[in-house]
């Protein structure tokens, strides 16, 4: 039953990935309303998944790996949401459905949705530990898409060839300080997220730490690279790509070594 | 009741022919001379057209006559260019005018506001009615709704404006923007202005000739920078606008990257008006530098137009719509405003589309 919710939920998504298709294909792309309500639906079907779930399950539904995906999803949406209008990038939404549509799509397709052979007991700090990692990994994700828009917006400006969507993207230099703001979000609730690990009173497996250090590590070098401007904001940018491709890369890693040890 | 519109544009009378027609008759006039039951009068640099009601037919020849300024010059050497609209054409026509689609600039701003002045002047006068009253608010509304969804004014196509608007895509608010104005050439001159009314505030002018620059620089309220001392303000600046008559480049990758090593993370917009040009064109394969010379501008400007036409086709859909629910409306006088009591005059098939 609760997968239908999750269908629903994809398919609000590609709604709106498929209306910008049209539009930029067609060259009369308009940042409309339909995106926005298109995913802010899809992010209310994805809620009521994670709320159905997380009533069966007695806990924040994040047990295997098809879970860990939608979360992630959902907090990818629930970021948009927040900052998308506020920073004036509605832009954002038809950059953001696409990577929703993926990791939901892959989540539904890939027959990783694995029950627990017993019902795993509710630990609070583990909860939290994986809930507020995950969500550094939507602010990771929309830093990503961010640097999409960037680097798009930027190859335009170099070589002269404007398109429809040029003038719906919002100024580089807008883009780059939303980029910079949401690198340091995640990098804090990442940071927040690895040292609530150390409570969780589970033994951490070596592989976990070293794949969460990375990727720490990953973004702690970005961050610094910018703070002491070594980066120019292209190559940051840039990064931010890599970052979220390498980070979502190690998460699956994380989340197939935790259930290897029964561990959500 | 008639509903018909009678004119010339840039599409088919010259300027001299324009000119012959323009400035002189008032819609009031037009309404007492005619014998119209409205008229209103729109009369700009590229159109002179009258929109009027009658409850018989009135010829092109007799609108002509009144229009005429020189009352000696035969109408009959002027009724080739006028073009003669009626009832649902009548209609379409006013809607794409008013949209900016039959503008020489599609898309262009101005139209709608003469539109409205024309409107508000005719008004005024007594010389509008409930037809065109209903006719013109439905216009405006229209051609609103055009700018709106489609893409129909988007970009720039003049070289200045095409300028201020990279800059806005660049630097978002141009008021925390510094400009250096190097050259003090009548084009520069026009960009810099042309960013002012868009914000900026903080402006610096270098020329070879003191003078000239000084002159300009009082004239935008901005600041002298001796000619020698330009380079230094690149570390500062954000836009650099130059058109010098220099035979040399004035800014090469080489001058320009110990600079750009203490401005990493701000971009540097470069208009090179010069020709020949002050900028080698290498600059802009340098990281967080967007060199635009007067040939790529010209380029973007005819992509803006070349988008604008893309949105003629989605514009006319609005537009048939608007037409149709327009007549309709009429004829059937359910108009919402016909329910206040303001057209109370307008009975059943009061616009007799048959006619057309």
């Amino acid at each position: 039953m609760d997968r239908y919710l999750l269908v629903v939920s994809t398919v609000c998504f590609l709604a709106a990935v498929v209306h910008t298709a049209i539009e930029l294909r067609a060259g009369v792309f308009r940042p409309m309303r339909f995106n926005f309500f298109a995913v802010a639906l899809g992010f209310i079907f994805q809620t009521a998944f994670l709320s159905v779930r997380g009533h069966e399950l007695g806990r924040c539904p994040l047990t295997n790996l098809f879970e860990v995906f939608i979360f992630l999803a959902w907090s990818v949406a629930a970021i948009y949401m927040l900052i998308g209008p506020a920073y004036r990038l509605s832009l954002m939404g038809a950059f953001t459905a696409p990577l929703v549509v993926l990791l939901q799509g892959f989540a539904l397709l890939a027959q990783i949705d694995i029950r627990h052979p017993v019902k795993v007991p509710s630990n609070s700090w583990l909860e939290f530990h994986a809930s507020i990692s995950l969500v550094a990994y939507g602010a990771f994700a929309l830093a990503c898409i961010a640097g999409v828009m960037y680097l798009v917006q930027e190859r335009q400006l170099k070589t002269h060839h404007l398109h429809s969507i040029f003038y719906h993207l919002p100024p580089l230099t807008d883009l780059f300080a939303a980029i910079t703001r949401l690198l340091w979000w995640g990098f804090a609730l990442y940071t927040l997220g690895i040292v609530s690990g150390f409570f969780t009173g589970h033994p951490l497996p070596r592989v976990q730490v070293g794949a969460a250090l990375v990727v720490w590590l990953l973004y702690a070098a970005i961050l610094q690279g910018r703070h002491l401007r070594w980066l120019a904001p292209k190559r940051v940018a840039a990064l931010c790509i890599i970052g979220f491709s390498a980070a979502l890369t190690l998460l699956w890693g994380i989340t197939f070594t935790a259930q290897m040890h029964s561990l959500p | 009741m008639n509903l018909f519109c009678i004119g010339l544009s840039h599409h088919t009378a010259n300027v001299a022919t324009r000119e012959q027609f323009a400035g002189g008759a008032t819609a009031e006039s037009i309404v007492r001379e005619a014998g119209c039951t409205e008229a209103l009068l729109l009369s700009t640099c590229n159109r002179v057209e009258v929109y009027a009601v009658s409850q018989g037919r009135i010829s092109t020849d007799e609108i002509a006559r009144c229009l005429m300024r020189n009352i000696d010059t035969d109408p009959h050497d002027y009724a080739p260019p006028f073009y003669r609209y009626e009832a649902e054409k009548c209609v379409q026509h006013l809607f794409r005018v008013a949209s900016a689609l039959d503008s020489m600039v599609v898309g262009e701003s101005e139209i709608l506001g003469q539109a409205k002045k024309a409107y508000e002047s005719a008004r005024t006068s007594g010389a509008v009615g409930p037809y065109l009253h209903r006719l013109f608010q439905r216009a405006f509304r229209v051609a609103k709704q055009v700018r709106t969804h489609t893409d129909i004014a988007r970009g720039a196509v003049s070289i200045g404006s095409v300028a201020v608007d990279l800059a806005q895509r660049i630097f978002g608010k141009l008021s925390c923007c510094k400009v250096l104005v190097l050259g003090a050439g009548e084009t520069s001159e026009r960009t810099a202005r042309a960013l002012i009314s868009r914000g900026v505030s903080d402006l610096c002018v270098s020329n070879r000739s003191m003078d000239r620059a000084v002159e300009l620089a009082q004239a935008v309220a901005g600041r002298f920078v001796p000619f020698d001392e330009w380079p230094a303000q690149c570390r500062e600046i954000d836009i650099l606008i130059t058109s010098t008559a220099s035979e040399t480049l004035l800014l090469t990758p080489e001058k320009l990257a110990p600079m750009l090593r203490e401005r990493l993370d701000r971009p540097l917009f470069i208009i090179d008006i010069a020709v020949p040009r002050d900028v080698d064109p290498t600059v802009n394969g340098m990281e967080g530098v967007y060199l635009y010379d007067i040939d790529s501008l010209q380029s973007v400007a005819e992509q803006s137009l070349a988008l604008r036409r893309q949105q003629v086709a989605a514009a006319e859909v609005i537009i048939a719509e608007h037409v149709a629910d327009f007549v309709d409306s009429i004829s059937r006088g359910l108009h919402p405003a016909s329910q206040t009591g303001e057209l109370t005059s307008l009975g059943k098939n009061s616009l007799r589309v048959s006619e057309l």
